[in-house]
């Protein structure tokens, strides 16, 4: 053997420098109804329920620490210029035994408590609701328009209907004369959204607060008009009560709620939100963000990767990432089709790493994308890395050939190969967004002396690189198959 | 909505911003935000039955335009306290909706104004007509000052087919829990802490002979919004709208 380790060693590094599989966020992710993830300075916040919040460096490593005066419940933030508008209910939702929620509204230069800029103004009441009437005006959802500029803001709870008022972009205030719009019944801590032509309404339904028993569950409706009607897939009205499922309870985590959009680039989206109970975090309630699909023009969550074996395909043309190395031939009896089945028929093993290991160069092997045939050299053990910084709702991983401590990794003239061993350098960590579409992308942390962000892409059938991704090319997208 | 978890949760919210705040108090502009309405418990905004009831008069109508069943005569609630909904599984449903609460309680075809006596108390019927697709149980309730939490609400109602129709389903939405019996059989259960969604679940295919068929229900809420709605659908999904609806 000569680039192969030992299965056990390999398995044990595997355990000391992994991730728990499909962790929400690590640090301290605790909150309930986590606004929108909004980035200040550098730094990413989302505000809850109680007032306060979590910020994060890196977008996956969470802390307390954030800001919101006002308390009450369930907040939303838009960043509308150069300043934040943030918007919260003060009461409502049953407390104090009745239903008369205010929403408020309130500007900050700045999310960081830290800037001599933060400061917010005097907060302005935009919607309300009396006592029993059939409206509860708490948890505020906000949206600019990208068509028009119109500013709009979506509130209410199980009690009655989901109401939409517009607001002025320019001071946050309830525009004059605007007369609240019923879009929806029997959801809370809604939010809305516009993509493609569509505006989508964001709602939970499902039993709040019950942790682990809790049924949270996200659902959306759509429509041309921002005002609705707003249907879920089967034309249902949400108005009576319609929606599609957009997240459920799933990887011992129950009780997904208050959505929350973040464009990261062009084909890459995540959404925020929260889980009633994380099972592996004593069912608290915990921050959660995952990749934000869109399938048939409407949202879904997506999952990150996995840790696991895996081809790594190319959407190009659909060969596999592999290593450049002989393709060795399985030295097997063939049988014509046609000869009678006179014998017991027996299966053929797969090849395996032992087999082929001794034909493989030492030091560093070139990558290429090729047939996948499940060999050794095409198949990718890939996992989290658990110490050190991740990104935006996901940690960076090592991409290991199976059974093996050789890693992918860049190489200084910006080009792609493998190194015997993976030793944790920048080089060696991959980021994996998983893609509106549901396919991949595959980005180095570091490239040496490249400043601009690269991606693992396809630039011929058989040739990957590294490149600017493009989410309109198949050529910057990757699909991981365990078969 | 689970108002007394969702009032946990704030006051534990609330207990954490004072411990936070007392460490690492805010930064904002003067301490004068908007202080929280004081708790009213006299009801700002008093529900008007007229706004979501006509009184029912003589003869039949039809279902809406969706199909959906709007005359009913409904039992003023009774009296079943729940903190909660997460208690209603299949089990919990049917015992307290399958329990016998007033004479007659499966059988009766009640008119308006008629009264029952449950617990010593009596409750009377009232035939209405919705004046929206679905049933507003809890306006019901607040219009008569009735409890609105804690409570099991009755309804009957009498479809008359002109023809027989088979394959037919009886499809539903309630807030929160209820059971649906036709001609006195159990033909429909939805369990759960639910919150009404139209078409939330069907019996399965039935037979609608020409002529009078009962149907009746029982919705269970804890705290929350009482309401139903319901129809008939075809083997398609299509609503039934070729029925009368009447009280009698």
């Amino acid at each position: 053997m000569k680039s192969i380790y030992l299965h056990s060693s390999v398995a044990l590094v595997a355990l000391l420098l992994s991730s728990l599989p499909l962790m929400a966020q690590t640090g301290a992710p605790y909150i309930h109804d986590p606004s929108t993830i909004m980035e200040c300075d550098g730094k990413y916040y989302t505000f809850g329920t109680g007032g306060g919040g979590l910020i994060s460096e890196d977008g996956w490593n969470w802390h307390g620490g954030a800001e919101r005066p006002g308390g009450g419940a369930a907040p939303d933030v838009i960043k509308i210029g150069d300043r934040y508008l943030i918007a919260y209910s003060a009461t409502g939702g049953g407390l104090g035994g009745g239903h008369a929620g205010r929403v408020l509204t309130m500007w900050n230069k700045t999310l960081d408590s830290s800037s001599p800029d933060f400061q917010y103004t005097e907060p302005v009441e935009v919607a309300s609701s009396l006592d029993d009437e059939d409206c509860d005006a708490i948890d505020a959802g906000l949206l600019l328009d990208p068509t028009t500029g119109r500013l709009w803001l979506s509130y209410g709870t199980y009690f009655g209907f989901i109401r939409m008022v517009e607001l002025d972009p320019a001071t946050g205030r309830r525009m004059e004369g605007n007369e609240p719009v019923n879009v929806a019944i029997d959801c809370e801590a809604t939010d809305l959204i516009y993509r493609d032509g569509w505006y989508y309404l964001l709602g939970t339904h499902g039993t709040c607060c019950d942790g682990p028993n809790s049924t949270y569950n996200i659902v959306v409706g759509r429509s041309r008009n921002v005002t609705g009607p707003y249907v879920d897939n089967m034309g249902r009205e949400m108005l009576k009560g319609g929606g599609k499922m957009v997240i459920a309870a799933r990887n011992r985590k129950t009780g997904p709620g208050h959505f929350g959009r973040y464009i990261v680039d062009d084909g890459v989206e995540k959404m925020s939100f929260h889980y009633e109970a994380d099972f592996d975090r004593g069912g608290r309630s915990v921050l959660a963000i995952l990749p934000l699909l869109w399938k048939n023009d409407w949202p879904v969550a997506g999952e990150n990767l996995p840790d696991g074996t895996y081809e790594i395909q190319s959407e190009r043309r659909g060969y596999a990432l592999e290593l450049a190395v002989d393709f060795v031939r399985m030295d097997v009896p063939r049988v014509p089709f046609w000869q009678p089945v006179t014998e017991p028929v027996e299966p053929i093993e797969s090849q395996t790493l032992e087999d082929v290991a001794d034909t493989w160069p030492e030091g560093d092997i070139d990558i290429r994308i090729g047939d996948y045939m499940f060999r050794p050299h095409q198949r990718w053990n890939i996992s989290a890395i658990n110490d050190c910084p991740g990104y935006l709702g996901g940690q960076y991983y090592k991409i290991l050939i199976d059974g093996t401590e050789r890693a992918l990794a860049t190489a200084p003239d910006a080009t792609v190969t493998t190194v015997p061993k993976f030793t944790g350098a920048p080089e060696q960590l991959w980021r994996i967004d998983q893609l509106t579409d549901g396919t991949y992308r595959i980005m180095p942390k570091y490239v040496a002396g490249h400043d601009e962000p690269l991606a693992l892409i396809a630039v011929a059938d058989s040739t990957p690189a590294l490149g600017k991704f493009d989410a309109d090319s198949d050529n910057s997208k990757w699909t991981f198959h365990n078969h | 909505m689970n108002m007394i978890t969702r009032l946990l949760l704030a006051v534990t919210a609330l207990g954490a911003l004072s411990a936070a705040t007392a460490q690492n108090q805010p930064r904002h502009s003067g301490d004068n935000f908007p202080p929280p309405r004081q708790a009213d418990y006299e009801i700002q905004t008093p529900t008007r039955l007229e706004d979501y009831f006509s009184k029912s008069v003589s003869g039949a109508i039809s279902p809406d335009n969706d199909g959906f069943i709007g005359r009913w005569t409904i039992l003023e609630p009774i009296s079943k306290p729940n903190r909660s909904n997460t208690v209603f599984t299949d089990s919990y449903l049917n015992h307290v909706l399958d329990s016998v609460y007033f004479k007659g309680q499966m059988t009766v075809i009640p008119r308006d104004g008629d009264k029952v006596k449950v617990d010593g108390k009596k409750l009377m019927w009232h035939s209405l007509d919705s004046k929206l697709y679905n049933v507003k149980l809890y306006r019901f309730a607040a219009a008569l000052k009735k409890p609105v939490y804690g409570i099991i609400f009755w309804a009957v109602t009498v479809i008359d087919c002109p023809e027989d129709m088979e394959g037919v389903r009886l499809s539903a939405g309630s807030n929160s829990a209820s059971k649906w019996w036709l001609d006195g059989e159990e033909i429909l259960m939805l369990s759960g802490d639910r919150r009404m969604v139209a078409d939330n679940a069907a019996s399965r295919p039935l037979t609608l002979t020409k002529g009078k068929h009962v149907l009746r229900c029982a919705v269970i809420n804890g705290p929350g919004m009482s309401d139903f709605c319901v129809r008939f659908i075809d083997n398609d999904g299509n609503p039934v709208k070729n029925i009368s609806i009447s009280n009698q």
